[in-house]
């Protein structure tokens, strides 16, 4: 039984071309895709030159050295309207890192608070904890800031009715409300003692909130160098109490040594150098405050609104991730004789980082996004600032959107990879 | 015993003895009960001096919120009234909470916008269609669910487009049309009603793409693909046919432009339209960006992570501001369209990662299977791949919508009123202004988003607690 098919060499293909073949198929589809991306991105470059021509439209990033001509409400460095787009920009771009860095240290305070709160075996906080994640997240951030901006911030008093906040009218207070329920004899003095301090140098009102404003005169960087100082030599004294406890098992108190460090060599440095930064108080004159440092109350609302709308998800995110590991790791660090706070700290934690981390890059990244929505309010950020007055006195969009488009993204990317980095170093190592 | 010490770390000096009982202990007793309401209480409420605090700090912060709330919403409230001397505590002569007739008087404005109030039955038909489609695809236990998904997603969309446009299009130019053959088409342009030219001209573009298709898989898989590859070309061209034919055929509805919705109309169209669009791009996306072809895998995750890095908002502008740049002059784009594309570009990218997700978790062996059975690339996936993740992946396409839903909001930035701009445009009227007009306004807002939102997060845990069971078997 000789079969041809089998003892004969295999047939030869019957057509040269086969849809079947994987190597042409493949480069059939890839050519197609090239073909069909080459013309959307030709068709878009000629399309967006027709139309700049038709409409008059400038090109290019000229216009970044012209004068803006446009106040901002909030800067962090020199800035007034004579200045030009590019450093306008560069004030946008500043406002964005402020209110998304200060909004991710809160929330993330907030996130593990409430996270930690949500597992507590006490009933009340845990279903005071939940009702705030549930409430937060299920809002939108938009809604969250409009809010907080125009619900709460306007309804504020006027500068003249500020509130003002310092020990004196609380003591007043106090001292009024012992003599309104007879106790006269208690309360006349407090208030007598109340109204010797010196008036209150924290005002909150609806244009904001009015606090001191440290001046730095000579020989301030002393301070800064001793804070330094502070700062490195903490990090050498935990470097080598890491080393010693891995060699002996002795512990040292690293946490009270570096804070004592970081506040007492500062303020020996600022003792040297006679006292070199003194306060500005505001004073209230005319219909507003002079003097002092004001934080817009969009600020203060977008900041607000985004900590507490992200701070929700964090908490969900803390809460799976301690959740995640498993008891038998709380039980076997109790039996070992360690107690609930070096347990949590020691074992619990460095294990739920685990699965922390990688959500909560990405809740990093949505809150520095979502700062963008200040734009509702006002808050003069990168996207308003760029994106909005730029862009309606230039009418460049391609250019303005790009660029806009592009920091974003770049933080984005920075971000990630700071987390990626981070989440490596704790990432289990497995054999 | 000596060689033992030597081989401690220098830490530890002395070995320990081995302790070995000489006798049986006693038996320990019993553990304490933690049932009964009083164990239940030291163990929940005042186990400890901390516990104790935090539970009364706990309390008194209920206490401090919720009988405020409560009398503000409800005890304090006014619930009739034309104006606002109706929510005015000098004029009521006590204190006044919420300010209701004001919801009511705009509530028509918050549901429809500014859509014209004898068409609003439209909306309404829209929104009942809607709501009857969808919750039976929400109930597992109901049958017909692929019918039911084809309705929900291919029909009510174009049925929904045609009630709330009026539909109408008066296309005129199809394929060639558009690429300048339309000197062959020469019928009078159609004021209303359907174009001759343009049916012409789609007949004609139908016959020579189905030509060309055929030609080409002829050539590279036989008579037989092209056969195959000409019918389904035929297939997508007749469903083009009759959605064509429902937007262009004159029903006698009057045209109502976008620039006239708003409030919840416009909410639910953007996370309806950008969930509905955003599901057949995100699994392309996904299975591009799982693609053995670098330039395809290049393309996706490029496309992904573009739009996942930007804010929405920018997204918008783009949309907004920069795209009609990029079209020819010609093409004027409504104002609705353009943020719908930018919103359906976002959530594309965030559907292509859950999709992603729901691939990456079904096991290698399926895919081998699949193989080994002798099924094609496209059949296992359509077969074998798909079915399985997207089932695993209906929780994440929940939160996405969720996410979409609030996401919304975000076009009164764009001069688009949803339910959040229609509100904020409601507190500029000065007929409603009164202290508490605007807690009122921000209360009721806040409860329409948290009842859908919570609604839908619900749902989707318990789908997903569902699913977990299924998994384990």
């Amino acid at each position: 039984m000789s079969d041809a098919r089998l003892s004969g060499p295999p047939p030869a293909p019957s057509r040269r071309w086969s849809w079947t073949d994987p190597k042409l198929r493949s480069s059939v589809i890839q050519i197609v895709l090239a073909l069909i991306l080459i013309w959307l991105a030709w068709s878009f470059y000629a399309n967006a030159q027709s139309n700049l021509t038709r409409l008059g439209i400038a090109s290019g990033f000229g216009f970044l050295d012209n004068r803006a001509g446009f106040a901002i409400s909030q800067t962090l460095i020199p800035y007034n309207e004579n200045m030009s787009y590019g450093r306008a920009f560069m004030v946008g771009l500043l406002n964005t890192l402020l209110v998304a860095f200060l909004g991710i240290v809160l929330a993330t305070i907030i996130g593990f608070l409430m996270g930690v709160a949500r597992l507590s075996k006490n009933v009340v906080i845990k279903a005071l904890a939940s009702a705030y994640v549930e409430i937060t997240r299920n809002l939108p951030p938009l809604f969250q800031i409009l809010f907080w901006y125009l619900a709460v911030l306007s309804t504020l008093p006027g500068p003249r009715q500020s509130w003002g906040f310092g020990i004196q009218p609380v003591l007043g207070a106090i001292g009024s409300g012992l003599s309104g329920i007879g106790l006269g004899f208690l309360g006349g003095p407090l208030s007598a003692f109340a109204a010797s301090l010196a008036a209150p140098s924290v005002f909150v009102n609806n244009r904001g909130l009015v606090v001191p404003r440290p001046i730095f005169e000579d020989g301030s960087m002393a301070i800064l160098y001793a804070l330094i100082v502070a700062v490195v030599a903490s990090i050498a004294i935990g470097l080598w109490a890491k080393k010693r406890r891995e060699a002996t098992g002795k512990p040292f108190p690293v946490f009270w040594t570096g804070l004592a460090l970081v506040i007492l060599l500062p303020l020996a440095a600022s003792a040297a150098a006679g006292f070199p930064v003194t306060v500005e108080k505001p004073e209230l004159r005319g219909f507003n405050f002079v003097g002092g440092l004001r934080v817009i109350p969009e600020f203060v609302s977008l900041l607000l609104a985004l900590s507490i709308y992200t701070g929700g998800f964090i908490a969900e995110i803390v809460r799976s991730g301690i959740m995640a590991v498993s008891k038998g790791q709380t039980e076997a660090a109790h039996s070992l004789g360690l107690r609930t706070g070096p347990t949590l700290r020691l074992v619990v934690i460095p294990q739920a980082m685990r699965v922390i981390v990688p959500p909560l890059t990405s809740q990093y990244l949505n809150l520095t996004k979502n700062s963008s929505l200040g734009v509702a309010v006002g808050y003069p950020d990168l996207f308003a600032v760029f994106a909005g007055s730029t862009l309606n006195q230039t009418g460049q969009a391609i250019e303005i959107i790009a660029v806009t488009m592009a920091v974003y993204l770049t933080i984005s990317i920075v971000t990630s990879t700071i987390m990626g980095w981070y989440n490596k170093r704790v990432a289990l190592v497995e054999r | 015993m000596t060689d033992t010490t030597a081989s401690l770390p220098p830490g530890r000096s002395a070995p320990v003895k081995p302790f070995v009982s000489a006798s049986l202990r006693e038996p320990e007793p019993a553990p304490v009960s933690t049932r009964g309401p009083v164990r239940w209480v030291r163990a929940h409420l005042v186990g400890s001096v901390p516990q104790v605090l935090l539970t009364l700090f706990g309390i008194w912060l209920v206490y401090a919120t919720v009988p405020p709330l409560i009398k503000f919403f409800i005890v304090d409230a006014v619930w009739t009234g034309t104006s606002r001397d109706a929510c005015l505590a000098e004029k009521l002569g006590r204190p006044v909470g919420a300010c209701w007739p004001f919801v009511w008087a705009k509530l028509d404005q918050l549901i429809y916008g500014f859509y014209p109030a004898a068409e609003r039955w439209r909306v309404n038909v829209v929104y009942w269609l809607g709501a009857l489609l969808l919750l039976p695809l929400l109930i597992q236990k109901l049958p017909y669910k692929r019918l039911n998904a084809i309705a929900f997603f291919g029909v009510f969309p174009v049925a929904a487009f045609v009630l709330l446009t009026g539909g109408d299009l008066d296309l005129q130019r199809f394929l060639l049309g558009n690429l300048g053959f339309g000197a062959l088409f020469p019928a009078p342009a159609a004021k209303s009603g359907l174009s001759i030219a343009f049916w012409l001209d789609f007949v004609a573009s139908t016959v020579l793409v189905t030509a060309i298709v055929y030609g080409i898989s002829r050539f590279l898989s036989g008579a037989e693909g092209a056969r195959s590859a000409a019918k389904t070309t035929l297939t997508v061209f007749a469903v083009l046919a009759v959605v064509l034919f429902v937007v262009d055929v004159p029903l006698g509805l009057p045209q109502v432009e976008t620039r006239l919705w708003g409030g919840l109309l416009v909410t639910l169209v953007i996370a309806v339209t950008g969930i509905t669009v955003s599901l057949p791009f995100g699994i392309l996306l996904a299975l591009g960006r799982r693609s053995s072809l670098p330039l395809v895998k290049a393309a996706s995750i490029i496309f992904i992570e573009f739009w996942r890095g930007v804010p929405l908002i920018t997204v918008l502008f783009f949309a907004t501001y920069m795209l009609p740049l990029f079209l020819p002059g010609r093409f004027t784009i409504d104002g609705l369209l353009r943020a719908l594309v930018g919103v359906a570009l976002f959530a594309s990218a965030y559907m292509a990662e859950v999709v992603r997700g729901g691939l990456q978790a079904i096991p290698k062996g399926q895919y081998e299977g699949a193989m080994a059975v002798g099924l094609r690339p496209s059949l296992m996936m359509r077969l074998v791949v798909l079915p399985q993740a997207l089932k695993l992946v209906i929780p994440g396409i929940v939160n996405n919508f969720i996410g979409l839903f609030k996401d919304t909001t975000l076009v009164l930035i764009v001069s688009i009123f949803d339910l959040l701009g229609a509100m904020r445009a409601a507190f500029t009227d000065p007929n409603w202004a009164s202290p508490t007009t605007l807690f009122t306004g921000f209360g009721f807002a806040g409860i329409v988003y948290f009842v859908f939102c919570f609604g839908m997060s619900r749902y989707s845990m318990a789908l997903e607690k569902r699913l977990d069971r299924a998994q384990r078997h």
